[in-house]
């Protein structure tokens, strides 16, 4: 079976989802090909995905491809889909990812399963599983198609070492396909350090921090920690902080080695983005709330409090060797 | 200009999930007899997006479109209750349970039929299966442009204009009309019906429309004609056991933390 990963860029490198399911495509394609798909990129990215488990990549330049354009993308995948009978295409969970898949498996006859957590081949056929009802309930799925496109979720597998020796075929394209869909201006929010998907440490803020000061508070913490500061929705939408600091179904999907979640009640939605943090903290006034119920250790307390108390004890604890 | 909200009637998506019952053999979610439903939350949202691009274009006309059973009128009256000017209700047997490709069919043979439309709206996601793909189904099926995650939407002629929520910011895309958008939480709250709304919204017209109607083969929608088999359906487990962090003031709370993350060798 061939596959087709849509791959994405962190800055100047391929993101670690990519990464990761490069490698279930590479597990999963047997004698088949692993294509890749890398638009808005150098050469080098390519050559470092061909290491990591790609039969051929196919790049676009920045100068054909300056930055996403769901038309011209879409238009693109169907073509190398299509044109390398791919029976499976996997994109990330991200915004990108989450506008790209379900068109590109209308334009291919084809069907989409997205904010997958596993896709496995069983009996000959592909399963998918993924949460719906805001993380409550786990489906298996199965489609009857040719070809499906999926998204799945950051920080599920593990990315194939690096092995320098493997032979790839890389393919620049160019010019981009045209598009219905002028983009007329790119927003971006001046990247402070460590990007949440790739933070070890996070610190996330929710409705319980009763306004934007808290979040310095957290910020503080985050700093003491080496961390990134996150967010639950509600904040999000009060405005007390960037959207793009959501992590949940519809924000963020986050696997930090420690997550701090502070004045978060532990909706479902606000999980289905972090349950797979290793270690979680819960800081919130109510003993009952249910992010108590994810945490390895909970304190309950008022964090205007708690939160300072804990940045100076850490601060005051001996250097590890 | 003529705007079309494609709409879901879901059971209350924040509802506390002991509401709701999974039944692993049926691979179905049934929620609680006495569980109220609602217009999908993203949906509601795309509505009052259609309602703030009519106060800026008078004479538009703002449908609202929804598949599923006969109570789903209910989502429509509320659409009709926030200020929408009609509704067409998809309620068939040979439309049930089908999939996303099955309701993106059907709700385009709706659209073809409603003529000459402007825009599509739709929510991000219905927030009952979570998954965001009737939308671009939709655009796919009927030849358009699909603009997604919009945050705001402003119409000038015969263009829309987006801005779209991005994981690190946002960007403002461009687009000819006819185009389907899909509306995201940003876009802001949805207003609640007011009385003289829902006074005027019981005199407002609802069409209800069946597959044939429609002039679509039942093999092809509900489901015969999805394409998504469901395998399994199960609650995911939860075996974390939550360890307190007992002290007496919070600045011991605060310490004790900071040891014990030590001494897991978190810290
Ligand atoms: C379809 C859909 C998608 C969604 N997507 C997301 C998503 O992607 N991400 C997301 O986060 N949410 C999402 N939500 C919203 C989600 O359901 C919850 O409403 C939200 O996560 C709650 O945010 P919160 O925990 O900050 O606020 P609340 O639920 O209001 O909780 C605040 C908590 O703070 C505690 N608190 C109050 N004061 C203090 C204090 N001084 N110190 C410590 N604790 C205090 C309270 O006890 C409470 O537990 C979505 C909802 C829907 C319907
Ligand atoms: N049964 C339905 N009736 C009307 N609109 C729907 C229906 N199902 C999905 N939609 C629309 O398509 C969007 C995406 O749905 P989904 O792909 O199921 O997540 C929803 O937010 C709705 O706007």
């Amino acid at each position: 079976m061939n596959t087709l990963v849509i791959a994405e860029m962190a800055l100047d490198q391929p993101a670690s989802a990519s990464l990761e399911h490069l490698a279930v495509a590479r597990s999963l394609a047997g004698e088949g090909r692993v294509i890749v798909l890398l638009l808005g990129a150098q050469i080098a990215a390519a050559e470092s995905l061909i290491a990591r488990g790609a039969d051929k990549v196919i790049v676009g330049t920045p100068s054909a491809f300056d930055g996403y354009n769901s038309d011209a993308w879409t238009a693109c995948a169907a073509s190398v889909a299509n044109e390398h009978a791919v029976a499976l295409v996997l994109a990330a969970h991200t915004p990108r990812g989450a506008d790209l898949a379900p068109r590109l498996a209308f334009r291919l006859n084809g069907a989409c399963a997205t904010g997958c957590v596993g896709v496995e081949q069983q009996d000959g056929a592909l399963h998918f599983t993924r949460a719906s009802h805001g993380g409550n309930v786990r489906e298996t799925l199965r489609f009857k198609t040719e070809c499906v496109v999926a998204t799945v979720r950051a920080g599920i597998y593990d990315a194939l070492p690096v092995d320098a020796k493997r032979q790839g075929e890389i393919v620049t394209l160019s010019p981009a396909p045209a598009s219905r869909v002028r983009v007329i201006e790119r927003k971006r929010e001046s990247g402070v350090g460590v990007r949440l998907e790739d933070a070890k440490v996070i610190i996330a803020g929710g409705r319980g921090l009763n306004g934007p000061e808290g979040f310095d508070v957290l910020a503080t913490l985050a700093e003491t920690l080496g961390g990134v500061v996150g967010a639950s929705r509600v904040p999000c939408d009060l405005g007390w902080c960037s959207h793009a600091m959501q992590i949940g179904l519809t924000g963020k999907t986050v696997t930090p080695e420690l997550y701090i979640a502070v004045g978060i009640s532990g909706a479902s939605h606000h999980l289905a983005g972090c349950g797979n943090a290793k270690t979680m903290v819960a800081i919130n006034t109510d003993k009952d709330a249910a992010i108590f119920r994810d945490a390895k250790f909970g304190v309950v307390g008022d964090y205007a409090k708690v939160v300072p108390a804990l940045t100076a004890a850490i601060r005051a604890l001996p250097t590890t060797s | 200009m003529h705007l079309v909200v494609c709409i879901k009637y879901i059971p209350d998506p924040e509802a506390a999930f002991s509401m709701f019952s999974i039944d692993e053999q049926a691979k179905k979610v049934t929620p609680a007899s006495g569980l109220k439903h609602v217009v999908s939350p993203f949906d509601e949202q795309a509505i009052e997006a259609a309602l703030r691009i009519r106060e800026a274009h008078v004479g538009t006309r703002i449908t609202v479109l929804t598949l599923g059973k006969e109570s789903s009128r209910n989502a429509l009256k509320h659409g009709l209750a926030m200020g929408a000017d009609d509704g067409v209700l998809l309620a068939d047997a040979a439309l049930d349970d089908g999939d996303a490709y099955t309701t993106a069919v059907s709700l385009s043979a709706a659209l073809k039929k409603l003529g000459a439309v402007d825009m599509v709206l739709t929510g991000r996601q219905a927030a009952d299966g979570d998954a965001g793909i009737v939308g671009a189904g939709i655009g796919e099926l009927l030849n358009m442009p699909v603009l997604t995650f919009a945050k705001s939407i402003a119409i000038n002629s015969n263009t829309v204009r987006v801005e779209r929520v991005l994981d690190d910011g946002t960007e403002i895309v461009e687009a000819d009309l006819p185009a389907v958008v899909t509306v995201s939480n940003e876009i802001g709250a949805p207003r609640a019906p007011s009385l003289r709304e829902t006074m005027r919204a019981a005199r407002k017209p609802i069409v209800s429309w069946t597959a044939s109607d429609l002039g679509l083969n039942a093999e092809n929608v509900g489901a015969a004609g999805s394409r998504a088999v469901r395998e399994r359906l199960l609650a995911p487990s939860k075996v974390i056991q939550c360890e307190f962090i007992d002290a007496a003031t919070p600045e011991q709370q605060g310490v004790r933390l900071a040891q014990r993350l030590r001494e897991a060798k978190v810290l």
